[in-house]
């Protein structure tokens, strides 16, 4: 394999290009009379290649991915789960494919069908009062959700006293961007010894200048917070708001409702815990769910269902925090999260959480015996692992991760948390088999016994993959974003 | 129905290798009471066969598929070939996760690399990045950029900007920070704009083609941003860009072209969708690299010289930089940039220019014949690319109705937007449209104008 593969502008040339237009069946004019001192651009420097020859390309592209559908993924906090193709099918049915958002309530009930549904079902999973589906991710969501927040305490005459948003050291990252996007400041705490959030760090920031405490349960390293409902209750008790980070509800889905743990407000990554896929970096969706008294804030529209069962979108909400979205957020996504609640029903949602936990405990327990398990409490649907045991012999955790792409299988995420080092996080979920977790836990099995033996073949890792290891500081050296046309 | 990997037999058996007498065990720390003693009241299960029913049933519904569109406003019915689909829908895209193993994810990371090249030359820009939301959210990132390279709090929108963008705008920034410019018969009014400027105004965001489908003069609104120490923030529509001048490229002159030029994307190679998912772009000129948000991938070689792509100045992003990054976006709109990339792949250069000479043909004859029928009038007499405003003899609602009995949905009641615009249709007639649709929709309005 000595000739380079191709970017799409180096293929092809002059006098190649791909599908024909229909010839104008309407009488034309000149663009100059049609478009008088509008000043027209001249080439365009696209590229000119045949139908057969893009295909080709795409399809060559596509074998160079690892992907769910073609093995493990055990990426913590990702739950790369299986993505059910009836919900693909269900999405793209012309009816819903080729609705436009401005059509009017009276030609999109179907549509509008599908937001109510998934604004029920959603509440009703997660314990809340009722749900926007306008956030587009969950990054998004959580700006929503702090908005939200702060209207709430601005009619209360407290949106200047309360600028600051308490968030444990092992949140995720889009946490403290989304309070810096809000305009408050982000307060971080310590985690308490056994890696949760303790009480004693928080009631040291918590007090009347607090805005929000943002708590992921269960947390980064896969705990649940033993001292959630503590936790609500002081932050209730200083005025402040609870935010849920909802990226781990795979965890609880059908076994505890994040609502009656005290939260005012969370955010579902639809594309984490409901099955949508993840399109190698999104689409996803960002629906974020509020208790009652934070309804009248809720982006709008939202849809309502009237009386004789038709549904219209209501705008009139006066206290709203306003549009997060062009329209009505991922549509074409939330139809696949919602054909994913009803094919599996409530006893089948059930069986997520409890399989996803098993799954992870199982596959902890295992590696504990060959790396160092920092919390060794019990875990739920993810836990963390340390490589550090392996620096002796030269070996970093992403040497670790660049070797497991060898055997097929997707690296978990490293060096995530921040508090644990050298970090493994592991995050098996529930669609997978025990056989699967066995050869994961054998190929991890063996990388540490090559550390010891032959940590070369870790350094120099990849080694059976598309490319090998990928200059990174080269490429933020030179910055080269775009193709250079021939 | 259930994806699950375990049979029961397996689960003891994993009881047994953790060390657990039963499952309950492992959710100790669980308080009591919250835990769930049934689950949620849920609908469902379904099979493939009652959930094929069901939602074929809702999506029928909508009456979406048999209905000529001449519906716009943001979201088009454009032309999608075929091998979009057959390309975009393979597993190896659509399950794939983030490019964060590079080594692995080749496929999106080189599809990436294309986008970003293609929207960089569509747009006139230096670089453009990996995705954003939507067009809104990738406007008000551009405002936000705009704050934080300046230092200024106050965005002029000038012109008529789509009014969900500025309110979405208008929610991310507090009302005191954004000042509207109105417009002057449809089009920005620069002088207007340069009046509202001031030493607080971080950037000027203005539309081409505007809302309306007319088409601005960059030059003119750049200049003014440019005076008054303020960036320029252009969004554009990619289909237009194939054919007008784009904003981000600097004049003959040498002045200085939009600093930044962002947009919404739908219309190369993904569905209505009812207006979801949809695909943010967004360019800017080199010297703002630092700060944009969202992802960018970047060339470089692997172990033995070989080209390949990484994710790269993820210094700029939540997951290192956090509080400090420069936008909080994780998940962005990557199977939409794949499709709008193979969409662009296929079309080349000359299909893209093709569609759009037809969007504006298509157009313009569709408005001369809506021009002669009694009662109707263009609302404005200066170019427009594929959409324009017709002043109906009823209110615009009626003609919506109307275009049900003709199987066209003739266009966009633009009284939701405001009271005042209860009579004007927003009419957007695409390269997919053809003469005889064109003359259904033209009865359709005349049907309903003749009702009064």
């Amino acid at each position: 394999m000595s000739i380079e593969r191709r970017l799409l502008i180096e293929q092809g040339g002059a006098g190649h290009r791909g599908p024909e237009l229909p010839a104008c069946d309407v009488p034309t004019r000149p663009l100059a009379e049609l478009l008088p001192g509008v000043k027209l651009r001249g080439e365009l420097r696209f590229p000119q290649v045949s139908e057969p020859e893009v295909v080709r390309h795409f399809i060559e592209l596509s074998t160079l991915n690892h992907h769910v559908d073609r093995g493990f993924y055990p990426l913590g906090s990702c739950t790369m789960k299986y993505n059910p193709k009836i919900n693909d099918e269900l999405s793209g049915l012309p009816g819903f494919a080729k609705a436009h958002p401005l059509a009017g309530d009276a030609a999109t009930q179907g549509c509008l069908r599908v937001m109510a549904a998934v604004q029920r079902v959603l509440a009703d999973v997660t314990g809340f009062d009722a749900v926007t589906t306008q956030p587009a991710a969950g990054a998004h969501g959580e700006l929503t959700g702090l908005l939200l927040i702060r209207a709430w305490h601005r009619s209360r005459g407290e949106g200047e006293k309360r600028r600051k948003v308490i968030v444990p050291d092992s949140a995720h990252g889009t946490n403290p961007a989304s309070v810096s996007l809000c305009g408050w400041e982000t307060v971080v705490i310590p985690s308490g010894e056994h890696a949760t959030v303790s009480l004693e760090a928080l009631d040291k920031v918590l007090d009347g200048s607090t805005a929000a405490v943002m708590l992921t349960v269960p947390n980064t390293l896969g705990l649940f917070e033993p001292q959630v409902l503590e936790v609500t209750r002081r932050a209730h008790a200083a005025g402040a708001q609870v935010y849920l980070d909802g990226a781990n509800l795979n965890a609880l889905v059908g076994l505890v409702r994040p609502g009656d743990l005290g939260f005012d407000v969370m955010h579902i990554n639809v594309h984490k815990t409901f099955s949508t896929p993840h399109g190698g970096g999104g689409p996803g969706a960002g629906p974020v769910a509020v208790k009652e008294h934070l309804v009248p804030f809720l982006p709008a529209p939202v849809a309502v269902t009237r009386k004789d069962g038709s549904i219209r979108l209501d705008w009139e909400r006066p206290q709203s925090i306003g549009r997060v979205h062009s329209f009505n957020g991922n549509f074409g996504i939330l139809v696949r999260a919602l054909a994913y609640i009803l094919t599996l029903g409530p006893a089948g949602l059930r069986g997520v959480s409890r399989a996803a936990i098993l799954n992870a405990n199982y596959l902890m327990r295992r590696l504990a015996r060959t790396y160092e398990l920092p919390h060794p409490d019990p875990c739920m649907h993810e836990f963390v692992l340390s490589g550090r045991g392996l620096k002796k012999y030269g070996v970093k955790t992403l040497d670790v991760a660049k070797r497991l792409l060898d055997f097929g299988v997707h690296a978990p995420t490293v060096y995530f948390p921040l508090i644990v080092e050298e970090a493994l996080m592991i995050e098996p979920t529930e669609t997978e088999t025990f056989d699967r977790l066995d050869h994961f836990a054998s190929a991890l099995e063996k990388i540490a016994a090559e550390a010891r033996e032959n940590p070369d073949i870790l350094h120099e890792a990849p080694h059976d993959t598309p490319v090998s290891r990928l200059d990174e500081g080269r490429a933020a050296r030179e910055l080269k974003l775009r193709w250079g046309v021939p | 129905m259930s994806f699950v990997g375990l049979t029961r037999d397996e689960e003891q058996r994993m009881l047994r290798e953790i060390g657990v007498a039963s499952f309950e065990e492992l959710l100790a720390a669980i308080p009591k009471q919250v835990l769930l003693e049934r689950p949620p009241d849920l609908p469902g299960p379904l099979t493939e066969i009652e959930l094929r029913r069901l939602l074929g049933r809702w999506s029928a519904e909508n009456h979406a598929q048999d209905a000529v569109s001449f519906q716009g406003g943001g979201i088009y019915d454009h032309w999608i070939p075929a091998a979009v689909d057959a390309l975009a829908g393979r597993s190896e895209f659509v399950t794939a996760y983030t490019p964060y193993q590079a080594e692995v994810a080749q496929g999106t990371l080189t599809a990436i690399f294309e986008f970003q090249s293609l929207i960089a030359e569509l747009t006139g820009c230096d670089v453009a990045n990996a995705s954003m939301y939507d067009g809104a959210t990738a406007m008000v990132e551009g405002a936000l950029l705009a704050r934080a390279q300046t230092g200024r709090k106050r965005v002029v929108v000038a012109g008529l900007v789509h009014p969900h963008y500025v309110g979405v705008l208008r929610t991310y920034l507090d009302d005191a920070n954004v000042t509207q410019v109105a417009d002057a018969a449809g089009l920005a009014a620069p002088a207007d704009v340069t009046a509202a400027l001031g030493p607080d105004v971080a950037c000027v965001i203005y539309q081409q083609p505007n809302f309306f489908g007319l088409l601005e003069d960059p030059a003119a609104l750049n200049g003014a941003a440019h005076g008054a120490g303020a960036l320029a923030v252009a969004v554009c529509d990619p289909i237009a860009l194939a054919l007008i001048e784009p904003p981000g490229r600097a004049a003959a002159d040498g002045s200085r072209g939009a600093d930044l030029v962002v947009g919404e994307a739908q219309s190369l190679g993904n569905p209505m969708s009812f207006g979801g998912p949809l695909l943010g772009f967004f360019a800017a000129h080199q010297s703002l690299l630092r700060r944009m948000p969202g992802r960018l991938a970047a060339e470089t070689v692997d172990k033995q010289g070989r080209r390949g792509f990484v994710l790269t100045l993820q210094t700029r992003e939540q997951h290192i930089r956090r509080e400090k990054a420069t936008s909080n976006i994780c998940t962005n709109q990557g199977l939409m940039a794949l499709r709008a990339t193979i969409h662009m792949g296929l079309l080349g250069r000359e299909g893209m220019r093709e569609v759009a000479e037809l969007c504006v043909q298509k157009s313009h004859y569709a408005a001369e014949l809506a021009r002669r029928i009694p009662g109707y009038r263009l609302a404005h007499a200066t170019p427009f690319f594929r959409e324009f405003v017709l002043e109906c003899p009823v209110e615009a609602r009626g003609v919506v109705e109307a275009g049900l009995e003709f199987g066209v949905r003739p266009g966009i009641n633009l009284g939701r937007f405001r009271p005042a615009w209860k009579d004007l249709l927003l009419v957007a007639v695409t390269e997919q449209r053809n003469a005889e649709e064109i003359a259904r929709w033209a009865a359709a309005l005349e049907k309903a104008g003749g009702a009064r």
